[in-house]
């Protein structure tokens, strides 16, 4: 139910241990009791793993240098890896901070009444619910902080914006979404990357033919899917209008938004049967054992195997680009949802929280960062990529030549539109194409019921 | 000595009960301070039964099917109880094999039935089956449907559901089980000597003898299965409420919680809707427990 707010995040715990769950539990407990404002002894088990002990990072020296103070970091880089990688970055930024951690189930769950009185940085995502805490007044105006964060492209400064304009928001890192094939399979068949529409229909054709199924599908939890309309829509219709529909503001009815599922219409053909009853593990399965070619996915697609039985098949995983549909836009657009951070609206020590802020978008940062957590991309492009892997590298390069960046459906819009709505809306066309009509109607008149940023 | 309870039970279950009778007739994003709570009068139940009542009316069909199904359940744990009670050769380890499923929460059945019985990939089912895979998880085609006059999408069973279906039987059964196998064991074994003497059969002496004296378990069966039925919810949300699977339960939470809290005011209603059809069972089974009871 909640792989969607940071699949990231998720995908690290399906090695959930025992031990882990425990302190995922307590922390729940602590946050809940924390919310009653009557929190009893019986947790201190947990309390000094997920409570706001979490190890400051003292460096003294370097902040006393840059004279701001202390300051504090709410954070929901809760698995170990993660939440040492954190501590690294923010020693690397020279601000004393206190980083206060909480699971990152609780955190993202109870966000709304933890933003009221949060600590002075808080960790989040890019998109849609970063707007709309803006537009609310909830978080603070860094618009001076991205004076000075060299290494950051368009993109990501269009990413981190509110509607005003003016930043709120400083990516670390990225996952970026593309269409995922094993590079053994397509050098044996000698099929080539498809760069256009046409391309890619005849290459699914071709493999058909070859007795492989195209298109892996996935579609459990109803967001899998919600990637191939995102690109659709981009592809289509253009970023612009991608973000408009994603804020309430087009009719889901228009001949634009049935364009795009009537070319979505024209691979489904393609698709492994039965999408909407595949976990997306279940679907990453099919490319791994070559019976499947193509996988449009995160690409977190590589921790579905085994680092060392299944070596030979994550070295085997490169992608591409979503195929072109419209000239007009080209692949100019790419998914990749960020995650960084917000400022409090009203932070205690403020020139301490632009610094760390500041800070956590620098190179060193994240070189810091991904030193310890490799499984993703740095967000600034001046970053130290001597270490990456293939995979990484090509991340790298997707996104920082792409115009635009879209965050994921359901990080897009109205988180309950999303997941109520438009995947309900997305599931149904999977299962009944020639409904789309209906479908179409049905979410303009649901859509209604909503107020969107 | 019970004030103290009372007291407890009433801070904790009736205020938050009626507090989320105030919410339904509000909008709230949980975010903005209490203030900002904005009343809505019954815009929330407008829209859900104008604009959402498929899902309404879907989640509702299902409740009902659950009902009548889980009644069907109850009276098979009846008679597996029944059959145990006569001392049968194997009677405990039958007794384990369908009690064991009643240890573990609806949840855990969710993952076990999901992961290594209906997967269409990989699961035990399609495995054994000869022809094409089967999608339990995801396939919400209707085996059977039938329109109502004020509601445009037909209502009726999805494949998935009946699926689940099997899975919560699997369940029920063992539990009802364990509950009359206690009842018998307290129906006097005279009754059914004299029953006997009388010359009844064997379903004679079961109809107008056993049955009879097991009533106050069938009423707590009752009520059980009836509340099972409305309020499920963990099995289907194991299950990643798969389309055509959706209940009351899951509607609720769907709005409720959820990266950020959702729709406060929408959640809400969905859950006064879901009280109010618990209260008729409940309310049936209070005025049911009073008159036993009554001097």
């Amino acid at each position: 139910m909640t792989n969607k707010p940071s699949r990231l995040q998720s995908l690290r715990d399906s090695n959930l241990s025992r031990r882990n769950f425990v302190i995922g539990s307590g922390a729940a407990a602590v946050g809940g009791a924390a919310l009653l404002a009557a929190c009893g002894d019986d947790d201190d088990e947990a309390a000094p793993v997920t409570t706001t002990t979490a190890a400051p990072v003292t460096t003294t020296t370097a902040a006393a240098a840059t004279g701001v103070g202390t300051t504090t970091l709410g954070s929901n880089y809760s698995d170990e890896k993660p939440r040492d990688a954190l501590a690294a970055a923010v020693a690397a930024t020279g601000v004393d901070t206190r980083i206060n951690t909480i699971d990152h189930n609780t955190y993202q769950e109870n966000f709304n009444t933890y933003i009221q009185q949060p600590d002075d940085v808080v960790a989040w995502f890019a998109g849609y619910r970063m707007r709309a805490f803006a537009s609310k007044g909830v978080v603070g105006d860094i618009s001076d902080v991205w004076d000075n964060l060299p290494g950051m492209s368009a993109g990501f400064r269009s990413a981190a914006s509110g509607l005003d304009g003016n930043q709120y928001f400083v990516p670390l890192y990225f996952y970026p979404w593309a269409v995922h094939y094993r590079k053994s399979l397509f050098d044996d068949n000698g099929y080539d990357i498809p760069t256009t529409w046409d391309d890619f229909k005849a290459l699914c054709d071709t493999m058909t033919a070859d007795g492989i199924t195209p298109l892996c599908a996935a579609n459990d939890g109803r967001w899998p899917q919600m990637g191939m309309f995102d690109m659709l829509n981009m592809r289509i219709n253009g970023y612009d209008f991608h973000v408009s529909l994603m804020g309430g503001r087009e009719n889901w009815e228009d001949p634009r938004v049935l364009n795009v599922f009537n070319t979505w219409n024209e691979i489904l053909p393609y698709y492994q049967p039965d999408a909407n009853g595949r976990t997306w593990q279940d679907a990453a399965n099919a490319l791994g054992d070559k019976s499947a070619g193509m996988y449009l996915l995160g690409t977190f697609i590589t921790s579905n195997f085994d680092g060392e039985t299944q070596a030979d098949i994550i070295d085997d995983i490169d992608f591409f680009l979503f195929p072109e549909v419209d000239p007009a836009h080209g692949q100019d657009a790419i998914e990749a949802p960020i995650d960084g951070f917000m400022m409090a609206a009203d932070p205690a020590n403020e020139p301490a929280a632009k610094a760390l802020l500041t800070g956590l978008g620098s190179v060193d940062a994240i070189d810091a960062y991904i030193s310890i957590d490799p499984s993703v991309v740095a967000a600034n492009s001046n970053a130290d990529t001597s270490g990456y892997n293939a995979l990484q590298k090509k991340s790298a390069e997707a996104v920082s030549s792409a115009r635009f960046i879209s965050q994921f459906l359901d990080r897009d819009t109205d988180p309950d539109f999303a997941s109520n709505v438009a995947g309900v809306g997305i599931a149904d066309f999977l299962a009944t194409p020639g409904n789309i009509g209906t479908i179409l109607a049905d979410i303009e008149a649901k859509k209604q019921t909503y107020t969107f940023e | 000595m019970v004030g103290v309870p009372a007291a407890l039970h009433i801070a904790l279950v009736w205020i938050p009960a009626l507090l989320t009778v105030v919410l339904s007739f509000a909008e709230w994003d949980n975010l903005a301070p209490l203030t900002d709570i904005r009343a809505v009068g019954w815009r929330n139940y407008w829209f859900i039964f104008t604009v959402f009542e498929g899902d309404l009316f879907a989640a509702l069909f299902n409740n009902f099917v659950l009902i009548f199904w889980l009644g069907i359940c109850s009276a098979v744990g009846m008679l597996f109880a029944y059959l145990l009670d006569k001392n049968i050769r194997g009677a405990r380890f039958y007794q384990s094999v369908y009690y064991f499923p009643v240890v573990l929460s609806l949840a855990v059945v969710g993952f076990i039935w999901k992961s290594t019985m209906f997967s269409r990939d990989r699961g035990l089912l399609n495995t054994l089956w000869p022809g094409e895979p089967i999608d339990f998880v995801g396939d919400g085609t209707k085996i059977f449907s039938f329109n109502l006059p004020f509601l445009d999408p037909a209502l009726g069973l999805s494949k998935n559901f009946a699926a689940l279906l099997v899975a919560m039987a699997w369940r029920h059964i063992g539990y009802i089980m364990v509950m009359y196998l206690a009842g018998l064991k307290a129906v006097d074994p005279a009754l059914r000597e004299a029953a006997a003497i009388d010359g009844c059969n064997e379903w004679q002496a079961f109809r107008k003898v056993v049955f009879p004296s097991l009533k106050p378990i069938t009423v707590i069966v009752v009520v059980i299965t009836a509340i099972e039925a409305l309020r499920a919810y963990d099995i289907i949300a194991a299950l990643n409420e798969p389309r055509g699977t959706d209940v009351m339960g899951t509607l609720v939470t769907k709005s409720l919680l959820g990266e950020g809290g959702g729709r406060v005011g929408f959640g809400s209603a969905y859950g006064v809707i879901m009280l109010l059809l618990c209260l008729g069972f409940i309310i049936w089974y209070v005025i049911n427990h009073y008159r036993e009871t009554a001097p």
